[in-house]
């Protein structure tokens, strides 16, 4: 066990932090506050080569891993949380195709994938299939040498950003989830339309859209995997998906944690700064256990997965702790900082709309806590 | 195009600590970077090859652990890095430096321009520059803020106290930098990793002709008696009484020292 970063990590997370002090955190509460999609930000996370950490050399990428990824990620999140979503978004779309892409597929996709020349998303979900996965209504009819696409996705970040969308859609709905199938979709492929774009509780920035396809044609060639193996392909990247929630979770609530740390040693009130108070002593040892139990969590999870072992449970314990953390932790800062906490004024109020967020993507805290008690009751057998 | 540039590296803050006893900048525990008017060099240097084609070279004098900063340049995107440092080079002051980086300059030979940073962010002289142009016998510019490279000729904007002035030379020439003339690039992690495994060429005073009585404290005629942070003692004057009447003493103040 060694909890230390290499010479080479520890040269990126200090380019990072350069990056994030000097060029997103002096904006990130502007981005948040005008809603509209941070493409400097993601500019400069291209230019630092940011998105191509844990793809092989060979399609231009660092082959650094996941648990490089997820350092980054948190970085980028606590300094500006929708660059941080952007980024964690993107490999959704982006790491499906190096999982399971043919070398024609990553050449053609996941290359400008990971120079960041394109942005990713992933679709699943749609109105009727949430946490019902399986359910997916998108209905994929081979004719010849194209798979004809119609249904509408929703809630998809990144929607209307990204060029490269992985899209799961039946082949045979009789056939429940072992007709589901993985679609390599681009922007601007005919039949394929944006529709709503979500107004949110927060993360205003991130795009959240309805992706419509309508008689859209996608050539054989794109589909990911195999035929009726969508589902396989949908729960892998929902596995890594959730170690990139946990990694938004700790950013967004270590964030939150150093305003308030700063904030109860500034603030006076019955003659001494608020810090002295035993009350608000817990709140900060709380949150800080709280930080770092969820950012252990988070590195097991992606540490198991670069070493390509079963890190699913796990991912799934980093996602449902974090994003209950980070509840807490946004909510006691936002108590620290008692009235101006809840203006507009300081993030804080913002942290704490952004944080629900968690509990609810990349499958619910209850869906998480039923991948985890299955796997235990599966493991523990009598 | 040769293009050879002379970075330093500082200690990363604003607020220099001195030593009192030894009238020396404190290193210690200080992070390193390279000079913040370097980057604009460098930069520079690397606009002009990428229009003009050829080769840049970063030089830095200082001690060992001055090749962080010029791999940190390699990084950036010049193609060769050389530090200058020898023990006998120690305590050089501006114009044993200025000797010194000359030497190593006509040692690597060819070059058609030298660029540098104004001056350094930590003794702030921007004495060197010009001390090795003129060791070298080449024409100037100074404190540029906008550059034109015209064949053999060089245009260089000046950003002076009130004014600026265009100075033309011809190359080769050296050429020094302010902060406005170009926004350095940040080097991509890719870059960086690959920059750690480029060679920087190290020199001491052996690989180049030296004489040992130009550089160091021998070659230095400076001698610095005491560095100290100067005070602001700027007094303010209060006027009190009815809003009104202070303004009219404020308004007579003003007129009787002629300031409007």
């Amino acid at each position: 066990m060694d909890f230390r970063f290499t010479e080479d990590e520890q040269m990126i997370i200090d380019a990072v932090r350069e990056l994030g002090e000097e060029e997103l955190a002096p904006h990130a509460s502007e981005v948040a506050e005008k809603g509209e999609f941070p493409y400097d930000a993601v500019e400069l996370c291209r230019e630092m080569d940011l998105f191509g950490i844990p793809v092989e050399e060979q399609w231009g990428g660092l082959g650094m891993g996941f648990l490089m990824w997820g350092t980054v990620g948190e970085l980028l999140s606590y300094y500006c949380q929708t660059t941080g979503s952007v980024f964690g978004a993107h490999v959704l779309g982006q790491y499906p195709i190096m999982a399971f892409g043919t070398d024609e597929q990553k050449e053609k996709y996941l290359a400008p994938l990971t120079t960041g020349e394109h942005i990713g998303a992933f679709g699943l979900t749609e109105p009727n299939a949430g946490s019902d996965a399986g359910s997916v209504a998108t209905r994929a009819e081979l004719h010849g040498d194209r798979y004809i696409l119609n249904g509408t996705k929703i809630f998809i970040s990144n929607g209307g950003v990204a060029q490269t969308y992985v899209i799961i859609a039946n082949l045979d709905p009789r056939k429940g989830t072992r007709g589901l199938t993985a679609f390599i979709v681009e922007k601007g492929m005919p039949g394929f339309e944006f529709g709503k774009d979500e107004k949110k509780m927060g993360w205003d920035a991130l795009p959240n859209r309805e992706l419509i396809f309508q008689d859209c044609e996608v050539p054989v060639e794109n589909v990911l995997y195999k035929p009726g193996r969508g589902f396989r392909v949908a729960m892998d990247t929902l596995g890594v998906g959730r170690i990139g929630m946990a990694v938004g979770a700790v950013g967004l609530a270590q964030a939150a944690f150093d305003a308030a740390i700063l904030y109860a040693q500034q603030r006076e009130q019955f003659g001494q700064k608020i810090a002295e108070f035993q009350a608000i002593q817990f709140m900060l040892a709380d949150m800080a256990t709280d930080i770092e139990a969820s950012r252990l969590l988070y590195q097991k999870a992606a540490w198991l997965k670069d070493q390509g072992e079963a890190f699913e449970m796990i991912a799934s314990m980093a996602k449902v702790y974090s994003s209950e953390a980070v509840n807490r932790v946004t909510s006691q800062a936002v108590q620290i900082h008692g009235g101006v906490g809840y203006t507009c004024d300081f993030p804080v109020e913002r942290y704490m709309r952004d944080a629900k967020l968690f509990e609810i993507v990349e499958g619910t805290s209850e869906i998480q806590r039923g991948i985890i008690s299955n796997r235990l009751l599966r493991e523990h057998r009598i | 195009m040769n293009i050879i540039v002379c970075i330093k590296q500082v200690p990363d803050t604003s607020e220099v600590r001195i030593d009192p006893e030894t009238n020396t900048i404190v290193r210690e525990g200080v992070p390193s970077i390279i000079n913040p008017f370097d980057e604009n060099a460098i930069e520079e240097a690397l606009l002009l090859r990428e229009q003009h084609g050829g080769k840049v070279t970063v030089i830095s004098m200082g001690p060992p652990q001055a090749e962080a900063a010029l791999r940190e340049s390699l990084a950036m995107g010049a193609d060769e890095a050389i530090l200058v440092s020898d023990r006998c080079f120690a305590a050089s002051d501006t114009l044993a430096t200025s000797y010194v980086l000359s030497t190593a300059i006509r040692a690597i030979g060819e070059y058609d321009l030298i660029f540098c940073g104004k001056q350094a962010f930590d003794g702030d002289t921007a004495q060197v520059p010009p001390g090795i142009a003129e060791q070298l016998g080449i024409p100037q510019i100074t404190f540029t803020i906008g550059l034109e490279v015209d064949g053999r000729k060089v245009r260089g904007r000046r950003m002076l106290e009130s004014e600026f002035e265009v100075v033309e030379v011809r190359m080769p020439a050296l050429v020094s930098v302010v902060k406005q003339i170009n926004e350095p690039r940040r080097p991509g992690i890719k870059a960086k990793l690959a920059a750690k495994k480029k060679e920087v060429t190290i020199w001491d005073s052996a690989c180049m002709d030296i004489e040992p009585c130009l550089c160091g404290l021998d070659g230095s005629p400076t001698r610095v008696v005491r560095t100290f942070a100067p005070t602001r003692e700027i007094k303010g004057e209060k006027f009190e009484g009815e809003p009104a009447e202070c303004a009219a003493a404020v308004i007579d103040r003003l007129i009787g020292q002629k300031i409007i």
